[in-house]
């Protein structure tokens, strides 16, 4: 398994090799650049300006140059934030966004597998029918619509959370945005656990479990959970990739300061190496992560075999 | 325990009241300050036991470092955290800063400043002439990567060292011992002092910056010397700044912990605000909410005059625009103001006829037609059209193109029907992303009529006229006068300030009489303040310090 990981990494070289290129030249051809502005720069400062970026060289040793850069580890100074290094702005910003999105994955998890299960288990019931509706409420309604609700019910009126900022850094402040995050998610599991839980119940092995008088509660638990999981299993890739990118939408809700909104900041202002640094980032999480879901596929279904 | 009751506060008081009773200007929602501290009044003078004050500030600070912060946002900050040589009081009038005192030269050439022997940076180590010679070179020097060197132009080879064809030693600019800083300028500039408050001039401490280098505008190491020093920064959520215990005037300061918050969102600011977690909003609601607003929050919502002008240009370099100063009267003839400020953006706004906001010492000129009622407008706009040699069936057929933005589409889409009913025009509308617009707007090609606004960086009507001089940063109409640049050259090297003014008026009128721009109205700032905050005093720049606030029992 070791050496399956090790070959899964180095063969994603390749594959980062191309989106970083593909995102370096793409970000460039957009119109406007980093040092446009409502009045345009004295063409001797705009010149210093990109000499010092280097911004003046030709294309090919801007690109020869960043790919050193990353060799190296550095991401190269922010044109927007320019206090700051991209390298230091995703430090700040990726702790927020795992906050958030893991406190929203775990809890779409948590919640979406248990209500998934019940209502597998109750199938066809008042039970069922409720969860069910609940869930397609929560896929059909976007967040960007539910966190304005949840605002105004619980900061505006009740005064019980935070309606946005990070504040002092307290967890109240993450508890309205991660629900927001969690609860299409919640929905989505809640359903895809729900159908092959109720394949899983009908197979022969969980019926042999019930013919040899073991309570429901243990064969959902140790015999039906795990194969019921798998289709959950193979959704946590999208769901992590839907999670980072929904972020953006409720981190700006939110005012958080996450990476979604730096990438969506560094976009609008042309700042090339935060943007950059940012898709080479996500590029590499979700490279890992797919190859973490495909172990803990391994783990859960027998069948599947890595060497 | 804090004082039950400051002097402050009663000067406020009774400042408050005679302004009452003066009675407001009849601005639209300007209930003004005026009811701001009579709430305070009637609920007691008693000062808050916690002076914390919150403020949405819309956008991130670029940078803390004075000399490369730009933007409304980072100045915002910039103004709590430094003192420059001279200061803005409540009201806006420029009052004694860093320095205490100044002689201008009988030429206006030469400023002569003396520094209070009091002032202190956050490290305690005394405000010299020195730290200033040190900032305005700094703010000067290509090496800083400044973007706001402009601003310093005024000073004796300021473009020259900016630009890099002379060493920055060259700057005119000396401190002749401690206490005494002598600048020289290229000419006489009446608002020079004006431009001592933009943070562009501000000092930094020399050894803060060799000690931390790129990083010494972080937390724990930015040495300032305003009121307030850096206690956090945290990129795209806050900024909080605690009192400088070594502020010379730290004795009338009141407000202890001031933070910056980011309302990029303008819906998410006001829940927020209504959450109590804001105390002042940034200074532009969202113009969908303000009816909501003026009904559910009417004493709380504060629209004052802003030193901005929102504007169309024409591209007059190529056709139908090009020699054609007829068409483009008649379109600047045919839309109704008043109807865009009071039914479209109505959060206040003054229908503008001419091109230079408000500003003191300056009468703003205005279109010939401005006196005249719309109708008659309409009519010359027709008129005007006609000889153009438009007619029904060959109408003008053109292009607005505006960066994306709800509040610019429902004024395009305005003037677009005003054209279209009252001329005939077939007109189409066209947003683009902010960066593309720019870029769209700069080339001159693609571009026929385009939206754009301009908030004056300085009190003084010089600010909005050398926009428009031939290839001027922000004259995307292509736009060039021989007549215009002449009389703002006349200007420029006047020392008189009433002949400038004149000289300046001069230009705005050939401005308004080639009508490379149309006018559409001046900027109001809107925001929203809790009752409890005292001290808010509008004007027209809408500069604030955190200084001059307070926070009342409630």
């Amino acid at each position: 398994m070791l050496s399956y990981s090790i070959r899964r990494l180095l063969g994603a070289i390749p594959t980062l090799l191309i989106l970083i290129a593909l995102a370096f030249f793409m970000v460039r051809l957009a119109p406007g650049g980093p040092f446009d502005a409502e009045r345009a720069l004295l063409p001797e400062i705009e010149a210093n300006l990109r000499a010092a970026y280097h911004l003046d060289e030709p294309l090919y040793q801007q690109f020869l140059r960043y790919l050193g850069g990353l060799l190296r580890g550095d991401f190269g100074p922010s044109f927007q934030y320019r206090d700051y290094t991209v390298t230091e702005l995703i430090m700040a910003g990726f702790p927020v966004s795992l906050r958030l999105g893991g406190g929203a994955m775990i809890l779409a998890l948590l919640f979406g597998i248990t209500a998934g299960s019940i209502a597998a288990l109750r199938q066809n019931t008042r039970t069922d029918y409720s969860v069910m509706s609940i869930s397609m409420t929560g896929i059909s309604v976007p967040n960007f619509v539910m966190a304005p609700i949840l605002i105004l019910i619980f900061a505006v009126y009740l005064g019980w959370l935070p309606a946005g900022g990070l504040g002092e850094g307290s967890p109240k402040n993450l508890i309205l945005p991660i629900i927001s995050l969690a609860l299409p998610q919640i929905a989505y599991i809640s359903r895809l656990t729900r159908g092959s839980m109720i394949e899983v119940l009908r197979s022969d092995f969980i019926r042999t479990a019930k013919a040899q008088g073991l309570p429901a509660g243990k064969i959902l638990v140790r015999h039906a959970l795990k194969p019921a999981l798998l289709p959950v299993v193979s959704y946590l890739g999208p769901a992590t990739a839907a999670i980072i990118t929904g972020s953006v939408v409720i981190e700006q809700i939110f005012s958080l300061p996450g990476l979604g909104r730096f990438f969506v900041q560094g976009a609008l202002n042309r700042d090339y190496t935060l943007v950059m640094g940012i898709v080479v980032f996500y590029g590499v999480l979700i490279i890992v992560f797919n190859l973490l879901v495909d172990l803990a596929y391994a783990w859960l279904d027998p069948k599947v075999k890595y060497s | 325990m804090k004082p039950m009751i400051d002097w402050r506060l009663v000067t406020a008081l009774l400042v408050s009241a005679s302004v009452a009773a003066c009675g407001g200007d009849g601005l639209d929602g300007g209930v003004g300050a005026t009811s701001r501290i009579l709430i305070g009044g009637e609920s007691g003078t008693e000062l808050a036991d916690v002076q914390v004050l919150h403020w949405g500030n819309a956008a991130d600070a670029q940078s803390l470092d004075p000399h490369k912060s730009e933007g409304v946002s980072s100045s915002n900050i910039q103004r709590d955290l430094f003192e420059g040589l001279v200061n803005e009081a409540p009201d806006g009038e420029v009052i004694p800063g860093a320095a205490e005192s100044w002689e201008i030269s009988e030429d206006g050439r030469i400023y002569t400043f003396t520094l209070r022997r009091n002032a202190r940076w956050s490290n305690g180590d005394p405000v010299v002439a020195g730290d200033f010679a040190y900032g305005l070179r700094r703010s000067l020097d290509p090496a800083t990567l400044s973007r706001y060197t402009f601003i310093l132009h005024p000073i004796l080879n300021a473009r020259a060292v900016a630009a890099g064809q002379r060493p920055i030693t060259d700057l005119g600019v000396r401190a002749r011992d401690d206490y005494t800083l002598e600048i020289r300028l290229e000419e006489p500039t009446p608002y020079f002092l004006g431009l001592l408050t933009h943070s562009a001039s501000y000092p930094v401490h020399r050894g803060n910056i060799e000690t931390h280098g790129d990083r010494f505008t972080r937390p724990g190491n930015l040495v300032s010397n305003g009121a307030y020093q850096l206690e956090d920064w945290v990129i795209q959520s806050h900024v909080k700044i605690v009192r400088n215990p070594y502020y010379w005037d730290n004795d009338q300061t009141i407000i202890d912990e001031v933070w910056f918050h980011n309302t990029e969102d303008k819906s998410a600011e006001i829940r927020r605000y209504r959450a109590h977690e804001l105390d002042i909003t940034y200074n532009s609601l969202a113009k969908r909410q303000l009816p909501w607003i003026r009904e559910n929050l009417a004493d709380e919502l504060f629209i004052e005059p802003y030193l901005g002008s929102y504007y169309y240009g024409f591209n007059v370099t190529r056709p139908p625009f090009k020699d054609n100063p007829e068409l483009r009267r008649a379109l600047a003839l045919a839309i109704d103001r008043d109807i865009i400020t009071q039914q479209v953006t109505n959060a206040g706004e003054l229908s503008s006829y001419g091109w230079v906001p408000p500003v003191i010492g300056y009468v703003g000129q205005q279109m010939r037609e401005a006196a005249w009622t719309q109708a008659e407008r309409t009519e010359e706009a027709r008129r005007l059209y006609a000889s153009a040699g438009y007619t029904a069936d060959n109408p003008l057929v053109t292009e607005i193109m505006y960066n994306t933005s709800e509040d610019h589409k429902r004024i395009a889409l305005a003037i677009a029907a005003m054209w279209k009913q009252v001329l005939g025009i077939e007109v189409s509308i066209l947003n683009q992303e902010w960066k593309v617009f720019l870029d769209t707007r700069n080339q001159q090609i693609d571009t026929q009529v385009y939206r754009a606004g301009w908030i004056g960086d300085y009190n003084d009507a010089f600010t909005f006229a050398e926009l428009f001089q031939s290839g001027g940063g922000v004259n995307n109409t292509g736009y060039a006068s021989d007549e215009y640049d002449r009389f703002l050259a006349l200007a420029a090297a006047e020392g008189d300030s009433g002949r400038r003014a004149e000289y300046l008026q001069q230009a705005e009128a050939v401005l308004l009489d080639d009508l490379p721009i149309l006018p559409i109205y001046f900027y109001v700032s809107s925001r929203l303040i809790k009752p409890w905050v005292g001290g808010y005093e509008p004007n027209i720049m809408d500069h604030h310090r955190s200084k001059d606030f307070y926070i009342l029992e409630h």
